[in-house]
């Protein structure tokens, strides 16, 4: 079957039903500033394809240089078009709206549409800019079994993440924005792939929108006010956050007429997703909820009522978070805690949920222990932690990152969380935590890694530089509760002068002892197995 | 004398009370003590090295205790001692070769006076005796007697006019000596940052990324004389908590047109990987090689020994000191008010005694000072030039002596 490559390359083409061919391409209308649905100008008098035209979803005018018309480009290739007729332009790609597909059917199928999977999320693809993008499985043409195909396990590939050094792609993503951003004055060159954003404007920017964000969901709008005011940090709180968020949306969602349930709830998930984003970017650990909603979404059987699918979806979402993070939280604490011995002295760095609930849980069970609390700027978590154990009666040590290693010849054991572990076995995690795993090695004090299984993700990285997140700079050049220290006041005026804040980093496999998941305890080099043969079957549940 | 001794209390209640800051201002300020406190000295006529030592140790031990942290002091007084040590070998030297000339002529021309002071033969070896020697036996056992020796030279030396006048100019040219090498070592210290800076040029290359922690005022003068030779290279000066001094160091590079990037201590990791070098100052340096530095640098230097960064330390010679560190992180180290960490509004709930146990349920640990072992620094850039961490304990031996490690005055015997 012939397959055409949409020209923006990046929807892959579908093969929905043997009977179908689908093919695309977007449109540069400025040229000619003829108006032409989609892309064939036969529509408008021509009879011949010259390849200009607007969206057919939306009548904007597109860019691209890939001729529209199928049919003509089709016979002009030599293939045989006897027969086919062309349908109207159904679908966006729902990877770059601007792009479409047409769907092209053989007369012998009686007209029927290839349905709504054939441009669905199954690669769970939302629209530019975004930060980190998942990786593409059919998931709704595989009927079943745990054998992939050779095909499909190339597009099982991720895909590359949107740089924000390509000029082109921040300029359509700027477009798009709900959120306007200025950029960050004395941006540090070396961090040009990554968004870096003033933080000041957006508050008052979001707030003043608020009556004007139709498409979004108070309760969605909520969360991300909170992401970007920080109210709402770590990995699983913003991920229960954001699913709740959702949970709500589509408890009050109602399927407009002439559209489909699935296509359109998806559409508004992704219109959600880009407002997060826009907020503060996503982690690992959202986007792999993410991944899991839409699939969810998508794999909705057609002859559900609406209430049903509803219903259905709202309890899908509660399970997840019951199963992936609070039971698995339970799961991880009972193995970590034959971990701590009576007469121990735990070290813990910033603030980590799944720590913080096998300290507790811990000092419940009876254990005497002693904790020490590694903090560092700007975020300061590790008081948080601090006044938290304190009110429960643990003795703890507290002191700054520089003094970790004078604090660590009495240590016994490291326990750490992670916002994600990536398929290298590199742990990604709150900015600070790789030196303090170094500074456990070289003391050859082991070095635990709390984390839950859903946070695992496919990629691979090897240094901190290539995918990190940017917080505000202000944060850096100002110290809380220091009144004193104020010389970086006025670092904007300074053009050789730039605060970084940095928020997460990398920490090589080799300074990490252990894992603890709800899947187990394993060494780092595992981490690839579980994301292969758990991976599905979470994400399928 | 009680003009030098208010001085010296002085000295000491400052020193107490963490007033001076700074290992080159302390080393400086303690050498001019000493050398205000050598030059109202009264030494007597004989054994002078041995008195000046003596005295000189018990200022020393004084200020020594009033700060033991501060190893610039120690270093100083050892410098100083050594000096004294020194002028006093060479003096004797040039008096022997005096002897010498003065044995021949002597038959010629019988009661001539002569123009430089002859010594006679027991004085000449009395002195030989108080001289600077390596210890030996022969020292052990001629220590005894010199003693005794000692009162029949100053009795014996009443024969002839030009044997008083020898002894007197030969005191005071010791003294003399000794204060022009102290105002050497004083004008060492001052100009230490010069004759550091002079070598960035032969280190720091075009496009090179540098890495500092906090700030030093050696590292400063040594980025700013490349960036004189018009280098241009960026620099990553992480803040330093919890003094945060990297802040005002990064104003006053960038002022000065150097490209900086302020990061947090915890993003070092993350960084070192694009660095090129990392050049940081010390507080004092070991004699086996390590490093007392501001807290934090361990950390860096050991990511820098993981993703192989040169890791450059600066320091000038007074910083040099000739102990051998044992436990340093403890017995080196100062552990600072915990109001910098937390504030104590804050956590005044948190602060009281736990229930039953009578004991504090919060510590805060603040340290001062880091140690970096020897096997983490790749090279010293000193006034001197550029050393091995393996080296430094023979570039002791050049400033040092060996009599000196213990800075304690001899109960009278």
């Amino acid at each position: 079957m012939v397959r055409h490559q949409c020209a923006c390359k990046i929807l892959q083409p579908t093969n929905t039903s043997p009977d179908t061919i689908a093919g695309g391409g977007c449109f540069d209308a400025e040229e000619t500033g003829r108006k032409t649905i989609g892309g064939c100008m036969k529509d408008s008098g021509e009879d011949r394809c010259s390849g200009k035209g607007r969206c057919g979803n939306c009548g904007g005018k597109t860019a691209g240089t890939f001729g529209p018309c199928v049919l003509s480009q089709l016979s002009q290739s030599g293939v045989e078009m006897k027969g086919w007729t062309e349908s109207k332009f159904l679908l966006s790609c729902n990877k770059n709206p601007l792009c479409w597909v047409t769907e092209l059917h053989h007369p012998g199928e009686g007209g029927k549409t290839a349905g709504g999977n054939s441009a669905n999320t199954t690669k769970s693809a939302k629209p530019a800019p975004q930060k980190k993008d998942n990786s593409s499985v059919a998931a709704s043409e595989r009927k079943g079994g745990d054998r992939q195909t050779d095909k499909d396990r190339k597009k099982d590939v991720p895909h590359p993440r949107m740089q924000f050094d390509d000029e082109n792609r921040v300029e359509k993503a700027k477009k798009r924005s709900v959120v306007k951003q200025a950029e960050a004055r004395n941006r540090v060159e070396l961090f040009r792939h990554l968004p870096q954003y003033e933080h000041g404007a957006r508050l008052t920017d979001l707030e003043s929108k608020f009556f004007q964000l139709g498409p979004v969901h108070p309760a969605v709008y909520k969360v991300g006010f909170r992401y970007l005011t920080g109210d709402i940090s770590g990995g699983n709180a913003r991920c229960i956050a954001m699913l709740q968020a959702f949970q709500e949306s589509i408890k009050d969602y109602s399927t407009p007429p002439e559209k489909t349930l699935i296509r359109d709830l998806t559409s508004k998930i992704n219109c959600y997703v880009s407002f997060l984003i826009e907020c503060r970017p996503l982690s690992i650990s959202m986007g792999n909820a993410i991944r899991f909603l839409k699939r969810r979404i998508t794999s909705l059987p057609l002859n559900l009522s609406e209430s049903e699918a509803i219903t259905s979806l709202v309890s899908d979402i509660d399970r997840f978070i019951n199963e992936k993070i609070i039971l698995a939280d339970n799961v991880i604490v009972k193995h970590a805690v034959t971990k701590i011995r009576d007469g121990d002295v735990l070290l813990t760095y910033a603030s980590s949920s799944a720590v913080e609930m096998l300290l507790l849980h811990a000092h419940e069970l009876g254990k005497r222990f002693r904790v020490v609390i590694v903090d560092s700027r700007p975020k300061l978590e590790g008081k948080m932690l601090l006044r938290r154990l304190v009110g429960k009666g643990i003795s703890c040590t507290y002191t700054h990152i520089n003094a970790v290693s004078y604090v660590m010849h009495e240590v016994t054991r490291v326990f750490l969380g992670a916002s994600s572990v990536l398929a290298n076995g590199t742990v990604y995690s709150r900015v600070g935590t790789a030196c303090v795993a170094m500074v456990a090695h070289q003391f050859r004090v082991p070095v635990l890694i709390c984390c839950e299984a859903y946070k695992f993700h496919e990629r691979v990285q090897l240094d901190s530089i290539c995918c990190n997140e940017l917080g505000d700079a202000e944060m850096v050049s100002r110290v809380t509760g220091r009144e004193d220290i104020n010389s970086l006041d006025g670092w904007t005026s300074s053009e050789n002068l730039q605060p970084l804040n940095l928020l997460y980093d990398a920490t090589p496999s080799d300074y990490v002892s252990m894992i603890i998941t709800d899947y187990g305890m394993i060494p780092p080099t595992s981490v690839p197995v579980i994301v292969r043969e758990y991976g599905r079957e979470y994400l399928l549940i | 004398m009680p003009d030098v001794h208010s001085l010296v209390n002085e000295f000491v209640i400052k020193l107490k009370k963490r007033q001076i800051e700074g290992s080159k201002t302390t080393a400086k300020l303690t050498a001019e003590l000493l050398r205000s406190f050598i030059s109202q000295l009264r030494l007597p006529h004989s054994n002078q090295a041995g008195a000046l030592i003596d005295a000189v140790k018990e200022v020393g031990e004084k200020l020594i205790t009033a700060k033991p942290v501060e190893l610039a002091v120690g270093n100083v007084v050892r410098r100083v001692l050594h000096i004294i040590r020194e002028e006093d070998l060479s003096i004797t030297n040039a008096a022997v070769g005096g002897l010498n000339l003065a044995s021949e002529s002597d038959d010629d021309d019988g009661n001539d006076e002569y123009d430089h002071p002859v010594l006679s033969a027991s004085a000449v070896a009395a002195a030989a005796r108080n001289a600077l020697r390596p210890p030996s036996l022969q020292t052990l056992l001629d220590d005894i007697p010199h003693a005794a020796a000692t009162p029949h030279t100053s009795s014996s030396g009443d024969d002839s006019e030009g044997k008083s006048k020898s002894a007197d100019s030969l005191r005071r040219k010791l003294k003399h000596d000794v204060i022009e090498a102290v105002n050497e070592l004083i004008q060492e210290i001052s100009t230490c940052h010069e004759q550091i800076a002079e070598q960035a040029v032969e280190h720091i290359h075009h496009n090179e990324v540098i890495l500092t922690l906090g700030s030093s005022q050696t590292v400063k003068e040594f980025l700013l004389a490349a960036k004189e030779k018009n280098r241009s290279f960026r620099v990553f000066v992480a803040e330093g908590a919890p003094r945060y001094q990297g802040h005002a160091f990064a104003k006053e590079l960038a002022s000065r047109g150097l490209q900086t990037t302020v990061i947090t201590d915890s993003a070092v990791f993350a960084m070192i990987s694009h660095v090129n070098m990392v050049i940081v100052g010390a507080h004092a340096v070991m004699a086996n090689g390590g490093v007392i530095a501001p807290v934090g640098l361990n950390m860096v230097a050991l990511a820098a020994k993981r993703h192989a960064v040169p890791f450059v330390v600066l320091s000038g010679v007074h910083k040099l000191c000739p102990l051998y560190p044992h436990n340093p992180e403890v017995l080196l180290n100062e552990l600072k008010s915990p109001s910098e960490l937390l504030d104590f509004g804050e956590f005044s709930d948190c602060l009281d005694f736990g229930s039953g146990s009578g004991s504090p349920l919060i510590h805060v640990v603040n340290p001062a000072f880091d140690y970096v072992p020897p096997d983490l620094v790749s090279l010293f850039i000193t006034d001197t030039g550029g050393h091995n961490p393996s080296y430094i304990y023979r570039l002791i031996a050049d400033f040092y002596s060996p009599d000196d490690l213990v800075v304690q005055r001899k109960s009278a015997s």
